[in-house]
């Protein structure tokens, strides 16, 4: 008895331990540290549902360890036989009837934050936006504001933003953890969900359905901005030019190598329809490239030049012709400079607690 | 068969005596060893995943690489290792718990088995032939429609023969157990393992149909240019998810209602008293094999089925709960009182406790839609659904291998080392799975090849990766008590747990017929109440007289072997033309063995009285 308590009690210390070493998560990523409405509306479940289930189990524990400490054969017992019980009504009435009402308190609060959080009545008042998830990045599509952009999805804070989501090739899964649970994002039919961020910041994205080689790196940000900031961000993105000529004379023959390698036949710069590729219109302002690679032109350059060794099974690999890195360089200088907007990741996270 | 006899012979005699067997007691051992076999090959593609998983970014293997490892971790585990394990243990005990000679179909008993053990070959084949499949154990369409290569194909062929086999075995028991129990063996007197044998069987009876034509849609759509699937033209991916869960649901209680058997037997054995609330254990269990089918739209909470459908299916889902904590509370009364007796059998049974309802816990937790939301397709969902499966079926299996063991095989499997496995086993088990539940919460989730730096992920993957070490150690000290024991076990004797069902009264390991003279069943527990109050060996139900037995039979090995060519020919069809040789010669040997079997009376052999009379002196 004593050697089972004792081995229990250490790996569940250490696994207390380890817990407080990690804290509850990284801030803006975990579900344990919910900062929008529908991670706050399943935060209130899980914590209740948890509680419920503690009880339930301390009370088998208590059982369980009455049961080894009074009934087990110690050393020297004598043996006997036991009375054979064949079962006691009551007791089992008992125990079939609490778990009933214990489930009930879960199941009613379950069903109410279900419908609510399935309630798209009020989406023709708030921003809509077209999430498209397609083999390993995800396309925004503003509508009725004719913005696309990729990867960074810039939402005003403490506002609900209705997303109708789909799936361009296989199944993915939009998670932003700490903003709200997860929906799948299907090829067959438009899943429409809303997120409402409570603080601004720029909050991690997931994508949370086996998709590929290159699922994990799937990443994307969402960036909760307050509402001014929201509609000068707007503003800009709206009144890109294209055509705009480039600072540098680097990135104008960067903006000319763009242009030779085809890169245009998939990549977007500006409002387009297109979505074969990322829309690079605020590239300079992405918080990640490819998702999961710092923002910086020797990793753009490694990944200009050689996608697949950083994402397995994406769609760039091979639909352009080899350049030098010297091509590449002029090409992401070119690229880093598309800063169309005074609204970045950065005036998220001046006002994040 | 004694271990003597097996010095005699040569092994190509016990080679060719296990290729042709129908007896289950030796098909019991097939499955262990095809079990057993898949069950190392999961365990070390699960050492992959944790290795690669040990650090961030790691690159221990390629991402590609990685999904197959997962997709066959998953695939392996579950239709492989603990499928036929939990057959093996019912070819093991159930006919002689229900006092029958074998089963009712003992030729399907052995076909069952070969379909099973070509299928694995098949589908862990694809490894030396260009990748194995990578779209995970759920393989949900378009990602296991378009994935290149033949990955996928030999998951659809594979699964499909080794269904069939599971499906036969299926019937196979239910059968038996309907018609071949001892007399005064009735129903409410079956011990509750094979109770949980007969309602398994009748959930695989009509579960494994939503597998067998989801897996033909799927084989349509990659090789014969259907689009069940494809929504470009037509089709619908949501499909596959509903006949897979229909099928998948159910499946999970597959592999644990007769591990729930097993721990009933155990308890009741172990503390010395009758099974409290026989009744409403039995009631219990039909209830979560009832409610298992209406349930399966839970795994797609996030799917988008609307508000609707996912209250009703969390509801169901809540009430499964239940049943289940009606049978806790159960064997925790039946030791209530009882003098409690722990080895380490009864350990696996003790550990099952707590874990058990910690998984079913994160059960109801999952069932409660929005906070699914979270948990959905995470490391939390990963962790729960391991301390269901691991910390039910697999605990389970090693409860039911040390109890049977020596009336398998004649031999007590070592006591130290059975707790060495289990200590080792148990705390692995919880230092893997534990952590993972916050890993899920704390953004991660399933089936990443990778986690960025900094994501607060480090120290709960490198515990659960040290787990995973503690627990292969476990196994392996397991292994090496096998070949411990049968070199230098223990003998044991025909009762050596002081047992209260029908396998106890006859010998270990028993001879091929089983029992002599078929015993009279006076009670619950019949060995039992012959030892309170009888003379303590079992009345016989009849004279001592011949005894009909089944012939052995090569042809299941040769029809499965049949499927096993054809089923290459199947996958290679699209590529080469000297495939369709292979389609139809596999499909040809197979009809061919069934058109044998249907037109050649095979009347078994009768074993002669005196014979028996002579054994008997």
């Amino acid at each position: 008895m004593k050697g089972w308590m004792g081995k229990s009690r250490i790996f569940f210390l250490l696994s207390l331990l380890a817990l407080l070493l990690a804290g509850c998560g990284k801030e803006n990523l975990s579900a344990l540290k919910p900062e929008g409405y529908g991670a706050e509306t399943s935060m209130d479940l899980i914590i209740l549902t948890a509680v419920i289930m503690l009880f339930v189990f301390a009370v088998v524990l208590l059982v369980y360890t009455i049961v080894l400490v009074r009934f087990r054969k110690k050393k020297g017992d004598k043996e006997f036989v036991p009375k054979q019980v064949e079962g006691n009504k009551t007791l089992e009435t008992i125990w079939t009837i609490i778990p009933i009402v214990l489930l009930l308190i879960i199941a009613v609060p379950t069903v109410i934050a279900t419908f609510d959080l399935a309630d798209k009545s009020q989406a023709e008042e708030h921003l809509n936006v077209e999430v498209t998830g397609n083999q390993y990045w995800w396309h925004f599509n503003y509508e009725g504001k004719k913005i696309q952009t990729s990867q960074d999805l810039y939402i005003p804070v403490g506002e609900k933003v209705y997303l109708n989501m789909k799936s361009s090739d296989v199944i993915h899964s939009f998670w932003v953890p700490s903003i709200s649970g997860k929906m799948d994002v299907n090829p067959t039919n438009v899943n429409t969900m809303f997120i409402k961020a409570n603080e601004e910041g720029v909050y991690y994205g997931k994508c949370a359905e086996l998709c590929g080689p290159s699922h994990s790196l799937m990443d994307f940000k969402v960036i909760a901005v307050s509402q001014e900031e929201f509609d000068q961000w707007v503003n800009d993105m709206q009144n890109v030019d294209p055509k705009a000529k480039p600072g540098s004379t680097v990135a104008q023959e960067g903006k000319t190598l763009f242009q030779e390698n085809n890169c245009m036949g998939c990549h977007a710069i500006g409002s387009s329809p297109a979505q074969v590729a990322p829309n690079l219109t605020n590239f300079g302002d992405r918080t990640k490239i490819a998702g999961v690679l710092e923002p910086t032109k020797e990793n753009l350059v490694k990944w200009i030049m050689d996608p697949e060794s950083i994402k397995e099974g994406n769609k760039m690999t091979g639909k352009y012709p080899d350049v030098s890195k010297e091509e590449a360089g002029k090409i992401a200088e070119y690229l880093m400079q598309l800063q169309p907007s005074d609204i970045t990741p950065e005036d998220a996270k001046e006002n994040n607690k | 068969m004694s271990t003597a006899v097996t010095q005699k012979r040569s092994f190509g005699a016990v080679l060719w005596d296990y290729l042709t067997t129908v007896d289950h007691k030796k098909i019991a051992h097939l499955y262990l060893f095809g079990g057993g076999l898949f069950f190392i090959l999961g365990g070390l593609e699960a050492l992959v995943i944790r290795i690669q998983l040990m650090q961030p970014q790691n690159d221990f293997v390629s991402a590609g690489l990685y999904n197959e490892m997962l997709t066959m971790h998953g695939t392996t585990m579950i239709f492989l290792a603990a499928m036929p394990l939990i057959l093996g243990l019912m070819n093991a005990a159930v006919p002689l718990q229900i006092g029958a000679r074998d089963v009712a179909f003992p030729f399907l008993n052995s076909l069952g088995f070969w379909l099973f053990m070509f299928g694995g070959l098949i589908l862990n084949c694809s490894w030396f032939l260009g990748g194995a499949p990578d779209a995970g154990w759920t393989a949900y369409a378009p990602l296991s429609t378009t994935s290149p290569g033949h990955g996928v194909d030999f998951y659809v062929i594979g699964l499909q023969i080794a269904g069939a086999g599971t499906l036969i075995g299926g019937i196979n028991f239910l059968v038996t157990i309907i018609n071949m129990r001892a007399p005064g063996m009735t129903y409410m007197r079956m011990p509750l393992f094979t109770w949980s044998s007969f309602i398994t069987s009748v959930l695989i009876l009509f579960a494994f149909p939503a597998l067998t034509i989801g897996l033909f849609l799927l084989m349509f759509d990659r090789m014969f240019g259907s689009a069940f699937f494809d929504v470009s033209l037509g089709g619908n991916e949501i499909i596959w998810e509903h006949l897979f869960w229909i099928f998948g649901h159910p499946e999970v209680y597959i592999l644990i209602l007769p591990l729930f058997g097993v721990f009933s037997d155990l308890f009741s054995t172990f503390a010395k008293k009758r099974l409290f609330g026989y009744t409403a254990m039995v009631f219990a269990t039909m209830l979560i094999a009832f409610l298992g089918f209406m349930v399966w739209a839970h795994h797609m909470f996030t799917v988008g089925l609307g508000p609707v459908a996912n209250s009703i299916f969390a509801i169901a889902t809540m009430a499964i709960a239940v049943p289940t904590g009606i049978k806790i509370f159960n064997w925790l009364a039946t030791m209530w009182g009882g003098q409690i007796k722990i080895n380490s059998a009864m350990l696996w049974a003790l550990g099952f406790i707590p874990t058990f309802t910690i998984g079913g816990m994160t059960g109801v937790m999952v069932a409660s839609v929005v906070a699914d939301y979270q948990y959905h397709d995470t490391y939390f969902v990963v962790a729960h659904f391991h301390y269901v499966i691991v910390g039910g079926t697999i605990f389970g299996i090693f409860a039911g291998l040390h109890y049977w063991w020596p009336k398998m095989f004649g031999r007590i499997l070592n006591e130290k080392l059975g707790y060495l496995t289990f200590w080792t086993f148990f705390i692995g088990f919880h230092l893997t799975f534990f952590i993972q539940h916050f890993l899920g919460l704390m953004g991660m989730p399933r089936r990443y090849w990778v986690y960025l730096e900094g994501s607060g992920l480090d120290t709960g993957n490198l515990i659960s990766s040290i787990g995973a070490f503690f627990m292969a150690f476990g196994v392996i000290v397991f292994f090496y008590n096998i070949v411990y024991t049968a070199v230098k076990g223990e003998k044991a004797v025909d009762d050596p747990w002081d047992g209260r069902t029908l396998e106890w009264a006859t010998a270990s390991p028993p001879e091929h017929y089983n029992f002599k003279q078929v015993p009279l069943v006076r009670g619950l527990d019949p060995l039992w109440v012959e030892k309170t109050e009888g003379k303590g060996t079992m009345t016989p139900a009849e004279p001592l007289g011949d005894i009909h037995m089944p012939n052995g039979s090569f042809l299941p090995f040769l029809m499965s072997l049949g499927l096993f060519i054809a089923g290459f020919g199947f996958i290679y069809h699209m590529d080469y033309n000297w495939a369709y040789i292979l389609l139809f010669g596999g499909m040809a040997m197979l009809l061919g063995c069934m058109l044998t079997r249907s037109l050649k009376d095979d009347l078994g052999h009768h074993i002669p009285k005196e014979e028996l009379e002579r054994e008997a002196d």
